[in-house]
């Protein structure tokens, strides 16, 4: 079993990611679960959100505390929380920046950085103040794990977007072209 | 067709494809978006049925009334602080005789405030009449919604029917579910038919009026044999489900219990991380074994008798509490036992409450206590499990 965390800002579109990369993960053949931390939402605060992924049916259903990758939509929560609380030795992280894995100080991880934000804004995605990084940040996921194949999770995010369909697969897709892996 | 869907679009799918009639509800975290989804499914002409926004809970359980009277199938959702004002109404419908189905998202009890999940506010309206299941998953959700109708609209029952899906853990969680065809519900389903008067001006009759002491309890005695029934026509609709569906259903299910020393007994959504953990110790070579509680009104005594006399220790897992007794799974499942010569060892372990997680330690911890009851030593009758026992018991002034 494969288990992700999300971090995010609410308006962010955690949510939605952990989600669409559930109904992804199930195009592919697997068995999966996606559920929100579940606490009082408000736009701004501190938000996760959770997928399990499995070649089996899922009978956990207790929160995840341990998991083998984390994606950050947004950089400043990792001024605020412990985004790598839990998360396995030699685990993945992986995050919207503008800066490069080896400028991200976490040992013990594989940090791969994308600059989703900028690939958001480019789509139109969300307004200036606040892009919506949710779909760009799973190609980014596409990349760095690979366990769920970036055609997946085009098409998931086609079938599943709110609006602006193709722009939020291109975002996607860009994602997957630029993210840089620090190993 | 296989969709991914929250544990409240099942509920929606349900009544959809059920082809309710009339929806009157009042949002309430964590069941919003139940009324929602039916909403955007009336909207956009999916669905044929009146949804009536009301100012409360109490006017949506006494629409739904109104409705169901009129003669059609009608459905709603609630949830805690929701489902506690629609108290006094509930024994109406049911007195009723009123087939409507309601979709319960599990959630505790104020005071304090809390939104998330436990098994509170259905077991408090255990006496108004009306039956409940619990789903452990989002499929079950969908399933038993579908089934709820065809069994609380049966000639033989006419009782109104709850379905119980875990605050979060399912109303918001994504996951596969299996979508029946529309005409294999239909058939499966079949139209609503009312069995008594309904309202209707053309032939003018009075509905829900006065008892009298000389005739009350009859009807009360009809309520009574009509939730007996129940249990037999429940089983013919699982069976009648499972060969058109290929999805088995009972009230009580039973896994790894053969030989099973210690079996624990649950309900819900806890059942799957139950299942897992109890995989892991057969690995280990543990004699454990569980057993899922599906229907808790009415209560299947006899199959839980038959499944869990051979086992030296029953562990019952509960997310609700009877203050100044116990669990209320625990007290109805040791009364099932009080004539039986051969009983096991029973134990209440209070868990989950206010959504607090059921995890593999809660587990460990709930089977070293039966083990140790196992072994002959003492264990408390009513267990409190992942609790901060200290600080409350000094808070108390007991410490």
């Amino acid at each position: 079993m494969y288990e992700v965390r999300f971090h995010g800002r609410g308006g962010q579109g955690a949510v939605t990611a952990a989600n669409i990369l559930a109904i992804a993960a199930v195009k592919q053949g697997y068995y999966a679960q996606s559920f929100p931390y579940f606490g009082v939402e408000r736009r701004g605060a501190p938000v996760q959100a959770f997928t399990r992924i499995d070649t089996r049916k899922i009978d956990v259903r207790m929160n995840v505390y341990n998991p083998d990758a984390v994606v950050v939509l947004d950089s400043s929560l990792m001024d605020v929380i412990d985004v790598t609380e839990g998360l396995k030795d030699g685990g993945i992280i992986i995050i919207n920046t503008m800066k490069r894995p080896e400028e991200i100080n976490l040992k013990n991880y594989k940090v791969a950085t994308v600059d989703a934000t900028k690939i958001a804004m480019e789509h139109k995605l969300g307004s200036m103040a606040a892009p919506i990084v949710n779909t760009a940040i799973l190609g980014a996921y596409a990349k760095a794990i690979g366990n769920v194949k970036v055609e997946h999770v085009l098409e998931a995010i086609r079938e599943n977007a709110p609006a602006k369909k193709e722009e939020n697969a291109l975002a996607a897709k860009d994602a997957y072209e630029q993210t840089v892996l620090g190993w | 067709m296989k969709i991914m869907i929250r544990g409240n679009e099942s509920i929606a799918y349900a009544f959809k494809l059920a082809r309710v009639k009339v929806v009157p509800a009042y949002p309430i975290t964590p069941s919003t978006l139940v009324p929602e989804k039916i909403s955007e499914f009336i909207a956009n002409g999916e669905m044929d049925a009146e949804f009536v926004p009301v100012e409360s809970e109490h006017s949506a359980i006494s629409a739904a009334i109104g409705a169901s009277a009129h003669g059609v199938r009608v459905g709603t959702a609630t949830a805690s602080q929701g489902l506690a004002l629609m108290h006094e109404v509930l024994f109406i419908a049911s007195g009723m005789r009123l087939p409507i189905v309601m979709g319960i998202g599990n959630r505790a009890l104020s005071a304090p405030i809390n939104i998330w999940c436990d098994h509170q506010d259905m077991m408090s309206q255990r006496d108004t009449g009306w039956m409940q299941f619990y789903a452990e998953s989002n499929q079950e959700g969908l399933d038993l919604g579908i089934m709820a109708f065809k069994i609380a609209e049966d000639e033989r029952i006419l009782l109104p029917a709850m379905v119980g899906i875990d605050a979060f853990v399912l109303t918001h969680t994504v996951e596969p579910v299996e979508l029946p065809e529309q005409k294999d519900v239909d058939d499966f389903v079949g139209e609503f038919v009312p069995h008594y008067v309904t309202l209707d001006p053309a032939k003018p009759a009075t509905l829900g009026s006065f008892g009298f002491p000389e005739h009350y309890m009859e009807f009360k005695f009809g309520q009574w044999i009509a939730m007996e029934r129940a249990k037999k026509v429940i089983d013919e609709v699982f069976a009648e489900f499972e060969q058109k569906f290929g999805r088995k259903y009972s009230k009580v299910s039973a896994e790894f219990v053969e030989d099973a020393d210690i079996i624990l007994v649950t309900m819900g959504s806890m059942t799957s991380t139950t299942r897992e953990f109890v995989r892991k110790l057969r690995e280990q070579g543990k004699k454990v074994g569980l057993v899922k509680i599906t229907v808790f009104r009415p209560f299947p005594k006899e199959e839980l008798v038959n499944v869990l006399r051979n086992a030296k220790v029953v562990a019952v897992m509960e997310r609700n509490i009877s203050f100044g007794f116990g669990g209320a799974v625990y007290g109805e499942l040791a009364a099932s036992f009080a004539k039986e010569v051969k009983k096991p060892k029973i134990l209440d372990f209070i868990v989950g409450l206010g959504g607090r997680d059921v995890t593999f330690n809660t587990l460990q911890e709930v089977v070293a206590l039966a083990e140790k009851a196992a072994n002959g030593k003492k264990v408390e009758e009513v267990n409190w499990i992942d609790v901060n026992k200290e600080g409350v018991l000094k808070a108390e002034g007991l410490q």
